[in-house]
């Protein structure tokens, strides 16, 4: 016998993409996707991957500490820099590095960051000093920014806060407790996954039983998109219309942007051991930034004569960061007493003597 | 004046700070139409509306993420755990992000909240929530953490925390909630959170203890006064920070000292308070350091549960041996 029912929910999830990966447009272009704005997008991406080679020699030659490249992502994160304003909260992950470059953070600062030093997360931009710093333990930056979220509800302020996680971080509990509550508040923030499909070297396949990512904000009560996080212009298009949503007080949206890790989880993992070969020489064929580049050749905007100088002028600027950044004087070793409290407190003192002393 | 008892106070510290200081919120499971599970928030949602006396969804990590987000935008939370052994989950937002939020950031952002929750045991209540468990974040660095014991403490200690740049975890004695009534003036005096009270002088020998075992402890000194043992009782009250030179003075005068407390033995505060007893006020004393604890097992579910906490009888044999000892 099969009991009758009757339907009580319905739900479906939308795929957003404009330039495809034969770099051909799919639909027309937002108001946003001048030649020139599509230029400077270009610049960042190609900005991205130039500072995070960097890096990686940097980690590799023992000047920097453990880093986690955004290679294959580097769409996700301009996107979603491109689409805040000032005026908006980030609250990142710790794999963000393309969204603190748009935001205008000081590429230095970040790398002083990895380089193991706390004022990499002291941000001088004047408009990021409340957003929040990286955080390592997964997913809970998705309830600081929920909590941000109501601040600024709270405050009838215009303002939204934009949080992100990866595939790996929609398994944890912070993650389906930020999605009920900024559904049940309704709260501005808008939730950003980069489904990369590698959470170090767990694959999407076995993270999660749900067809998409992007449905579990259904479970929140509120809209889940998915996006191609390889096309640049969708993610920016995606999350730029989420964060205005969200400021005119229309609640939170989740955004899965689908793309691919094309390098280690981070310079202390391997991922050949578990990353099949083909499935990267694939996912290499539909990489954002050459899907652009072939896009604005095809335009004429670009050419070889365009990109060299490109990555001259790309260099200069990775040279001068990496110069500031190992020229950063370091830290006194008190300076670990220095922020724990707003004062520091009388059962202190002893200890931050004996430091201070030469111990 | 009217009397309150400890649970009111927190009450009346709450709608005092609330009524004065807009970014004063209070979040946490049932605190808002039904005033919490003991009633601490009772009256706050009328006064103060949906907006700032947040009825949450059921789950301790985020009213934790939520309380630490909310204070980084100047926001003052008070976040209530409706009991300390459901603090757990939080424990992740606690250690990892409240401790150091002031810290990572070298200071540009700040987190001044207070995570309060009822604590300890002797109410009879199902398992999981008679736990002593302050010893854990008094572990922590860049926290502070408050446990008073009397109505008067209890509304000008909150009101420090509440007031406090840095987190607060504020554990509040359930089993006294409601035990004594005393005179506390609405007057938003906040007592200081780096300091211990002397809340009975003596000569004889030094009670060290907190939370609801001041009233077996203060029993057991009246005990001893009959027999003409001159206790001085210290009400720890500000575990972390601790202070050590008000415990260290009074170990100084009487040469003698118990430390009291619910929470297990082995390495509970009493351990750290007897080990800077021992490396800093050695040569006053005359008799060894004795702590009266909780054994170190599971809290026994309530039918057992008056044998497992330190009762009277078992504070004044910790003090005969300590005064005995030649």
């Amino acid at each position: 016998m099969k009991a009758k029912t009757t339907t009580v929910a319905n739900f479906s999830i939308q795929y957003l993409q404009f330039l495809n990966e034969n770099s051909k447009p799919t639909q027309e272009f937002p108001s946003f996707a001048t030649p020139e704005n599509l230029l400077a997008l270009y610049r960042d991406l190609s900005m991205v991957r130039v500072l995070d080679n960097k890096a990686v020699n940097l980690q590799r030659t023992g000047k920097m500490g453990t880093y986690p490249s955004a290679r294959g992502q580097e769409a996700v994160g301009v996107g979603m820099g491109s689409a805040m304003e000032k005026t908006d909260i980030f609250c990142p992950y710790y794999r963000d590095q393309a969204t603190l470059l748009v935001r205008g953070m000081n590429m230095a600062e970040y790398f002083s960051y990895w380089g193991g030093d706390e004022r990499g997360s002291d941000y001088k931009t004047p408009h990021m000093k409340h957003d929040f710093p990286n955080c390592v333990p997964i997913a809970g930056q998705l309830l600081h920014a929920a909590g941000i979220a109501y601040a600024l509800k709270y405050r009838k302020e215009k303002r939204a806060v934009l949080t992100i996680c990866g595939d790996g971080g929609t398994s944890k509990g912070d993650f389906y407790e930020a999605i009920n509550v900024a559904g049940a508040w309704q709260l501005p923030v808008v939730f950003v996954v980069n489904n990369n499909q590698w959470a170090i070297s767990v694959p999407r396949s076995i993270q999660t039983g749900s067809q998409t990512i992007a449905q579990k904000a259904i479970a929140g009560g509120f809209e889940g998109l998915q996006v191609d996080g390889n096309d640049v212009i969708a993610v920016k298009y995606a999350v730029a219309e989420a964060l205005q949503k969200a400021r005119d007080g229309g609640g939170p949206t989740l955004i899965e942007a689908v793309t691919f890790r094309l390098a280690d989880h981070t310079t202390a993992d391997d991922a050949k051991r578990y990353v099949p070969a083909d499935a990267i020489k694939t996912a290499w064929e539909v990489e954002p930034i050459a899907r652009l580049g072939y896009y604005l050749e095809a335009q004429g905007l670009w050419s070889k004569e365009k990109e060299a100088e490109l990555q001259k002028e790309l260099s200069e600027k990775i040279d001068a960061i990496v110069q500031e950044y190992v020229n950063m004087p370091p830290q006194k070793p008190t300076a670990m007493f220095d922020y724990l409290y707003e004062k520091l407190p009388h059962d202190l003192k002893s200890q931050y003597e004996e430091l201070a002393g030469g111990a | 004046m009217s009397q309150i008892t400890l649970i009111e106070a927190i009450n009346q510290a709450l709608a005092y700070e609330m009524a004065k200081d807009d970014s004063v919120v209070v979040l946490g499971e049932d605190i808002g139409v039904n005033g919490g599970v003991f009633r601490a928030t009772v009256g706050l949602h009328e006064k103060f509306g949906s907006e700032r006396v947040l009825d949450t969804p059921l789950a301790e990590s985020m009213i934790a993420g939520l309380a630490i987000g909310m204070a980084a935008q100047g926001l003052k939370p008070v976040a209530e755990f409706q009991f300390e052994g459901f603090i757990y989950p939080a424990v992740d937002h606690i250690v990892n992000h409240a401790a150091r939020l002031r810290n990572r950031t070298r200071g540009r952002l700040h987190c001044p909240v207070v995570f309060r929750a009822p604590w300890g045991g002797g109410i009879h209540a199902p398992e999981h929530h008679s736990d002593s468990n302050e010893v854990l974040f008094a572990h922590t660095p860049g926290l502070r953490v408050v446990i008073p014991s009397s109505p008067a403490r209890a509304y000008g200690l909150l009101l420090a925390a509440i007031r406090d740049p840095d987190p607060v975890v504020f554990f509040e004695p359930k089993r006294i909630y409601r035990f004594v009534k005393q005179e506390v003036p609405d007057n938003g005096e906040a007592l200081p959170l780096d300091k211990c009270f002397i809340i009975r002088e003596g000569s004889d020998i030094t009670l060290v203890t907190w939370g609801a075992m001041i009233k077996e402890t203060m029993e057991a000194a009246d005990q001893l006064a009959k027999q003409g043992v001159s206790a001085e009782v210290i009400d720890v009250a500000s575990i972390k920070p601790l202070d050590m030179d008000t415990i260290l003075h009074s170990v100084e005068k009487t040469g003698r000292c118990v430390i009291i407390h619910e929470a297990p033995l082995t390495c509970g505060v009493g351990a750290e308070i007897s080990a800077q007893l021992g490396e800093r006020g050695l040569l006053s004393l005359l008799a060894p350091i004795k702590r009266v604890a909780g054994y170190d097992t599971v809290m026994p579910y309530y039918k057992l549960e008056k044998y497992y906490m330190p009762s009277t009888a078992r504070i004044l044999k910790g003090i005969q041996q300590t005064m005995e000892h030649a």
